[in-house]
């Protein structure tokens, strides 16, 4: 691994601008690609800084985090025979894609458990900490955290998902000074200790939001999912500027005084998403570097992209597991931890871009952190691209108020009937009505919230919490308010309209609608992601 | 002259709920003030009264009447701050009773009130070109002469003198309305005298033939009632409905051996028609209605009154009135459609019709002169004819143009919004049309026999439904062209001789408001202004395209189905709700805790067990079920309880609609009753329970904590879930009739039925063929694009502990 210098001394990010020999340049397009040239002398390209090198040794490394924590005592001091455990981890949405084998998960809660065994403690339970998500398969947990855990706690009933809404194990710590309410798993609350196992994508992940948020239910994370919130984040992704994540640490401060120990290990990956090499590295190249064989491998996969129908097209890339790597792993105080955490992930994505734009383009990819093994819905289209996408900066956004914002996705209507069934509702009857945050929020957010039906599917089934498409919906609201139009390149004007934007078929078609707002010849940022990368616009 | 003579009288009028009895009625009320009006009509369910209020004077023949009574009562003859419905009551008296029983089927009052009458005219006849034998004998042939007699006891029974002036033993004068084509199918003139004064007519005894037709029918009964028979006519019921259980298929099949003693008798009189040169049952026993009439009158004067094919009004009272579909409009209508290419006949024969007004003034002329009186003083049968074929005939191919040119002008419009173009006939013979008409027919039928075998469902299916559509249109084409056709070859000359006699008799004043001359019609206004603006109304044929609806019909029904004031909504679950079975979920749950070779094993003999247990089905589905589920012997409870957990979202779930699950949630949100029916077993489907107020579903017994294959009641199909409807509605006083049952196929007809408001989902051919007959709401519902690919039901293993599986072996 260490043969390769470049693994060893990873170039930053990099903005380019667009000449008139730069090549076309690569879109993600949902479970396809595509290529695009762009206007030269008023675009520019804006890349992720090349993977991080891995820790060396991450089993020592995890070792060395849980025996010299900061601000806390190291993880052994606090385990004694006889005491009530619980070890809560982040859910299938975390790394996107899935990583290899062994996840970190596993290889953390294995020390965890390993120290625990030696101290004799015997009472240990292990929750998915999934919130409104939809519950994880066997498989699923077997992937995170190996067949030696799922295999010794699963069957005995002590590895499980949490559910926000089996009313009897849920318990209310306290309300914060904005009386926000704060709700906890019993199990997790009730505990002599609580042990978070985090892995951080994004800088949005991990902090108070790993419990406060995790480990809730409705009542709880309603009065930081909401639009108003929404509004005030900005952007979500900037932990400090973040008004969800100001509610999160309110809801942490009760936690601290009414809630369990904590004791938070949380881990930082590199930007490794497709590979140094195999089939997929092309995706983490940039395009004037791409060698012969490069531009060979990925037409041919293009062309066999093209010729799968999507459903094939659509498990080859669920089957994409990450080589991602470990960066950084720290354990201790919630807060402090957090702001390590911080400093390593945006060590990783930050990229420093002077000035907005007037077009802001992305090519969406086939994932977002809500249809892992799942379909990407329409909704979830609109999520990542104003959600996740325009909230990865620093500053202000990427883009000028009243500006563009044009995203490349086939965006069909689709919907994973067992994991998304309020989706479809939401989407067939709400956005029918109205595409308004507000309004949805205030007519319907409940209704659909308390329904019966979607609380029974998230319970019993696989089904997201009947209120999550609201959320997905108002993770977008701050952009909603920002943009002067949003165009969707290649995806099915049915839908596309469905959502209140706009379809085009065509890159040209898209600048074309653009220049209605923005005027001609407006200048251009395309994000380049992923690999993650986040904006810190000056 | 006319007025006068009928003024103070009490006229009895029979068939007064016809077309020509009603426009009979307005003409008397409206231009006879002073007479007065005993109605003798079937009393149906609701009483004699109340049908001459609702099916009589409702009608819009009074609509002029009304609104004069309305404006000024004193104008036309009623008294002052009288309204319609006063003058109606004070002249109007109903009776119950029927021509087509001995002594009228009149109680007391009905007597009574015949014995106070001094005039009756009878136009009560079973008009339709296809009725049975006997029922036209019932009424055609022994109807007058029942009156006649009934006429003759009542004068007397009579005490008090009529207001005409009768008195006790002075029977009432009897016209009798018959028709021209008592003269049968012939060349040349026919004069307007009885029947067997004619040199055609084959005399017969009119008593041998009564007796006959009775024989017939029942000889038909008793044919229609052979084990041969009856196995042919359950198997196109079953053919029908498929596996809709047995009270559906008996039903059926009961009403399908009444129809096939129906046609059975319509054929036996055309048959009889036909061999002494009538054109159909209805003119041969007209005919010997004439006869019967003739020879039992016993001294009751009568006249008979002939029109040929009475048509819309002239001019009274209003242009264009009609009542109902008569001869000429399913014709016309079915050409218009472009549903007719051609029709027999030649272009210069003539088509004899007569406006109803025209019928209406001969009639009342007749009834005004009195009986006729030859020189011994012998009162001798009046007899007239009033037809428009020999004064002023209307020609085929001239009545053709000018239908086709108006329908050219004032085109239909399809479905689609697309005018359709009328076609042109080339008046081809009667056989050379039959022939094409019934390969067209065999063609559809060849073609819906094969979609019937293919396993179709919702759009593909509704083709097989259109394709019957298309074979009902040409049945009917093919009927017309077999009942009327016989008319084009009619080519009679109806003398008017006698009439014009009446004509001339009359004065002017008379001639101005009782206009019968046949001469005064001028065939292309008529035609053009007059009938087809009307008929068209009459038929509802859709003259303009329907502007692009905001709500199609199926959105209408839709919101009929979601409104609150709905009771209940029961669904089926297989294929309605879920696009899966019994025997998916049966696999899945049984290969869920089986390891890899064994798991393979079951799913390849459970699929080639799958034809046997497909015919099983088909056959009759609670032995099926029986059978299949005694697989599940020796099953634990517990295990399979949690399984089926897993199942909701692995398979349920996954192959669910969501449009289907939404609308169980909106009905639910509506405050309706959901009800689910299910053939499945409860453990497999009580997942679904938080969606439903209540399901029924197969129970089995248990011991032990294992099940033991036994079921505890007959698991809910067919009629059994009929029965379960009903008796769940019972039980929660809900009202059917408010209520919607969702299904797919035809095997739920007695459900889809039992309820006001049955939706047909993603229906099989058979049951699409009767939704859409039917007008019922149809839903296609998909399971959700995006929903992962389930070829075979196999369950995903699971780890946890392995106990006992359902049987597999």
């Amino acid at each position: 691994m260490a043969t390769d210098p470049r693994r060893q001394a990873p170039r930053p990010g990099l903005v380019l601008d667009v000449d008139r020999s730069t090549p076309p340049l690569l879109f993600h397009h949902g479970d396809n690609f595509r290529l695009e040239k762009l206007p030269a002398g008023r675009s520019r390209v804006i890349y992720a800084p090349e993977p991080l090198p891995g820790l060396p040794d991450p089993e020592g490394s995890i070792r060395e985090a849980l025996l010299n924590p900061i601000d806390h005592d190291p993880l052994p001091s606090l385990l004694t025979p006889g005491m009530k455990l619980t070890i809560a981890f982040d859910d299938v949405s975390l790394p996107l894609p899935s990583m290899r084998r062994p996840d970190i998960r596993q290889r953390i809660i294995e020390q965890v458990l390993e120290m625990a065994a030696e101290a004799g403690v015997d009472d240990v339970h292990l929750i998915a900490a999934l919130a409104l998500h939809r519950r994880m398969t066997e498989a699923e947990l077997r992937h995170a955290l190996g067949d030696r855990i799922y295999d010794a706690f699963a069957p005995q009933g002590a590895l499980y998902n949490h559910d926000a809404e089996d009313h009897d194990n849920m318990v209310v710590l306290g309300t914060t000074r904005h009386d926000e309410l704060v709700t906890m798993n019993r199990r997790a609350a009730e505990s002599d200790l609580l042990i978070y196992v985090n892995l951080n994508i994004v800088s949005m992940d991990g902090g108070w939001k790993s419990t406060a948020t995790g480990l809730s239910g409705y009542s709880g994370i309603k009065h930081h999912h909401n639009v108003a919130t929404m509004r005030e984040s900005k952007s979500f992704m900037d932990r400090h500027k973040s008004e969800l994540h100001h509610s999160n640490w309110r809801q942490g401060d009760v936690i601290k005084n009414h809630g369990p120990r904590i004791f938070q290990i949380e881990t930082t990956i590199n930007n490794n998403t497709f590979g140094y090499d195999g089939p997929l590295s092309v995706l983490q190249k940039r395009e004037w570097e791409w060698s012969a064989r490069d531009r060979a491998t990925f037409m041919g996969m293009k062309k066999g992209l093209d010729l799968m129908p999507s459903r094939a097209r659509r498990s080859v890339f669920n089957n994409w597991k990450a080589p991602y790597e470990l960066t950084s792993v720290q354990a201790g105080n919630v807060e402090s931890v957090h702001e390590v955490t911080l400093e390593n992930c945006l060590k990783q994505h930050l990229v420093p871009v002077e000035g907005q734009t007037d077009v802001l383009m992305f090519g969406l990819p086939y994932i977002c952190p809500y249809n892992v093994n799942s379909v990407m819905n329409p909704i979830l289209v609109m999520c990542l691209g104003l959600g996740y996408f325009f909230n990865m900066y620093r500053g202000k956004p990427l883009v000028r108020e009243g500006g563009v914002l044009i995203m490349s996705h086939p965006t069909p209507w689709e919907f994973h009937p067992v994991h998304h069934p309020s989706y479809i509702d939401f989407f067939e009857q709400l956005l029918a009505e109205t595409t308004d945050p507000l309004e949805l929020e205030r007519k319907y957010e409940k209704q659909f919230a308390e329904d019966e039906w979607y609380i029974h599917q998230y319970r019993k089934g696989y089904a997201y919490h009947g209120v999550h498409p609201f959320y997905m919906w108002y993770w977008g609201a701050h952009a909603l308010q920002w943009l002067g139009r949003v165009i969707v390149v290649g995806g099915d004007p049915r839908s596309v309209r469905r959502l209140g934007f706009q379809p085009a078929s065509t890159m040209q078609d898209a600048l074309e609608l653009a220049s209605d707002v923005v005027g001609p010849q407006p200048t251009i940022t395309y994000m380049h992601n992923p690999p993650i990368l986040m904006a810190d616009v000056t | 002259m006319i007025r006068e003579q009928l003024s103070g009288k009490r006229i009895v009028v029979t068939g007064s709920t016809g077309f020509l009895g009603t426009a009979l009625v307005e003409r008397l009320l409206r231009s006879v003030p002073d007479c007065e009006l005993v109605l003798l009509v079937r009393p149906g369910r609701r009483g004699a009264q109340s049908r001459v209020d609702r099916d009589i004077l409702k009608n819009d023949a009074f609509d002029t009447l009304r609104a004069a009574y309305a404006d000024n009562p004193e104008a036309v003859g009623g008294q002052a701050g009288e309204t319609f419905d006063q003058m109606c009551q004070r002249r109007i008296t109903a009776i119950a009773g029927d021509v087509g029983t001995d002594g009228l089927g009149l109680d007391d009052d009905g007597r009574q009130a015949l014995s106070q009458v001094d005039l009756a005219i009878h136009s009560a006849a079973t008009v339709s070109f296809d009725s049975a034998l006997d029922d036209a004998v019932h009424v055609n042939l022994l109807g007058p002469a029942r009156v006649a007699t009934a006429l003759r006891a009542a004068a007397e029974q009579r005490i008090e003198p009529t207001p005409g002036g009768l008195t006790t033993g002075q029977p009432a004068y009897l016209v009798a309305v018959s028709t021209c084509y008592v003269a049968g199918s012939r060349r040349g003139n026919a004069p307007e005298q009885l029947v067997n004064e004619s040199p055609f007519f084959v005399d017969i005894d009119w008593r041998a033939e009564v007796d006959n037709a009775l024989q017939a029918r029942r000889d038909a009964e008793q044919a229609s009632r052979t084990p041969r028979r009856l196995a042919a006519l359950r198997r196109e019921a079953v053919q029908a409905l498929g596996a809709a259980g047995t009270p559906a298929i008996s039903e059926r099949t009961e009403s399908l051996r009444v129809k096939w003693v129906n046609q059975t008798m319509t054929d036996a009189g055309r048959a009889r028609a036909s061999s002494l040169g009538f054109p159909d049952a209805y003119a041969f026993t007209k005919a010997l209605g004439e006869r019967s009439l003739v020879e039992t009158r016993d001294g009751v004067p009568i006249a008979i009154v002939r029109p040929s094919i009475i048509e819309s009004a002239l001019a009274e009272p209003v242009p264009g009135w009609i009542r109902g579909f008569r001869m000429a409009e399913p014709v016309i209508a079915a050409y218009a459609r472009g549903l007719l290419k051609e029709f027999p006949g030649v272009p210069e024969g003539v088509v004899d019709v007569i406006p109803v007004d025209l019928v209406v003034a001969a009639i009342l002329g007749v009834c005004a002169r009195g009986p006729l009186h030859d020189e011994h003083g012998e009162q001798t049968p009046d007899v007239i004819q009033i037809a428009s074929g020999s004064h002023n005939p209307l020609r085929y191919g001239q009545l053709v143009d000018l239908v086709r040119s108006w329908f050219t002008e004032h085109p239909v419009y399809d479905d689609k919004n697309q005018p359709i173009a009328v076609p042109e006939w080339s008046f081809p013979g009667r056989g050379r049309v039959s022939r094409q008409l019934n390969r067209a027919q065999r063609g559809l039928d060849l073609a819906e026999r094969a979609l019937d075998v293919l396993p179709l469902r919702g759009r593909q299916a509704e083709i097989g439904a259109e394709l019957d559509e298309r074979k009902d249109q040409l049945e009917r084409a093919n009927g017309y062209v077999e009942l009327y056709g016989a008319y084009t070859e009619c080519e009679a000359i109806y003398q008017l001789d006698r009439l014009y006699g009446l004509w001339n008799s009359l004065d002017p004043a008379d001639q101005e408001t009782f206009n019968m001359d046949p001469t005064s019609v001028d065939w292309p206004t008529y035609v053009h202004t007059i009938h087809l603006p009307s008929m068209v109304k009459q038929a509802r044929l859709k003259m303009q395209p329907s502007r692009p609806a905001s709500s199609s019909r199926s959105d209408r029904l839709r919101a009929q189905v979601l409104s609150p004031d709905r009771q209940l909504a029961v669904f089926d679950l297989e294929n309605t709700l879920i696009a899966s079975n019994v025997v998916a979920s049966y696999a899945w749950l049984a290969s869920r805790r089986l390891d890899t070779p064994d798991r393979l094993r079951l799913v390849i003999k459970t699929l080639r067990e799958a034809p046997t247990l497909l015919s099983l089905d088909r056959a009759d589905r609670s032995d099926f079920l029986r059978y299949f589920y005694r697989r599940y012997e020796d099953a634990p409870v517990d295990q399979l309880r949690a399984d089926s957990l897993e199942m909701m979202s692995d398979l349920l779930i996954t192959k669910s609609f969501p449009a289907g699950i939404r609308r169980v949630r909106q009905h639910r949100a509506l405050g309706h009753q959901t009800l689910l029916i299910t053939g499945a077993l409860r453990v497999a489907v009580e997942p679904l329970a938080p969606l439903f107020d209540h399901i029924v579903a197969a129970d089995m017994s248990q011991s032990g904590g294992t099940f033991d294959g036994q079921l505890l009641s007959v698991p809910p199909t067919g009629e059994a879930r009929y029965q379960t409807l009903v008796d769940y509605a019972d039980e929660h006083g809900l009202d059917l009739k408010e209520s919607v049952a969702y299904a797919d196929s035809s095997s739920d007809l007695p459900m889809l039925e039992a309820v006001g408001f049955p939706v047909a989902v993603n229906a099989e051919t058979k049951l699409a063929a009767i939704a859409r007959r039917r007008g019922w709401l149809i839903e296609h519902w998909a399971t959700s694009p995006g929903a992962p690919n389930r070829v075979l039901p196999i369950g995903p293993r699971t780890v946890r502990g392995s106990r006992r599986n359902p049987r597999t072996t």
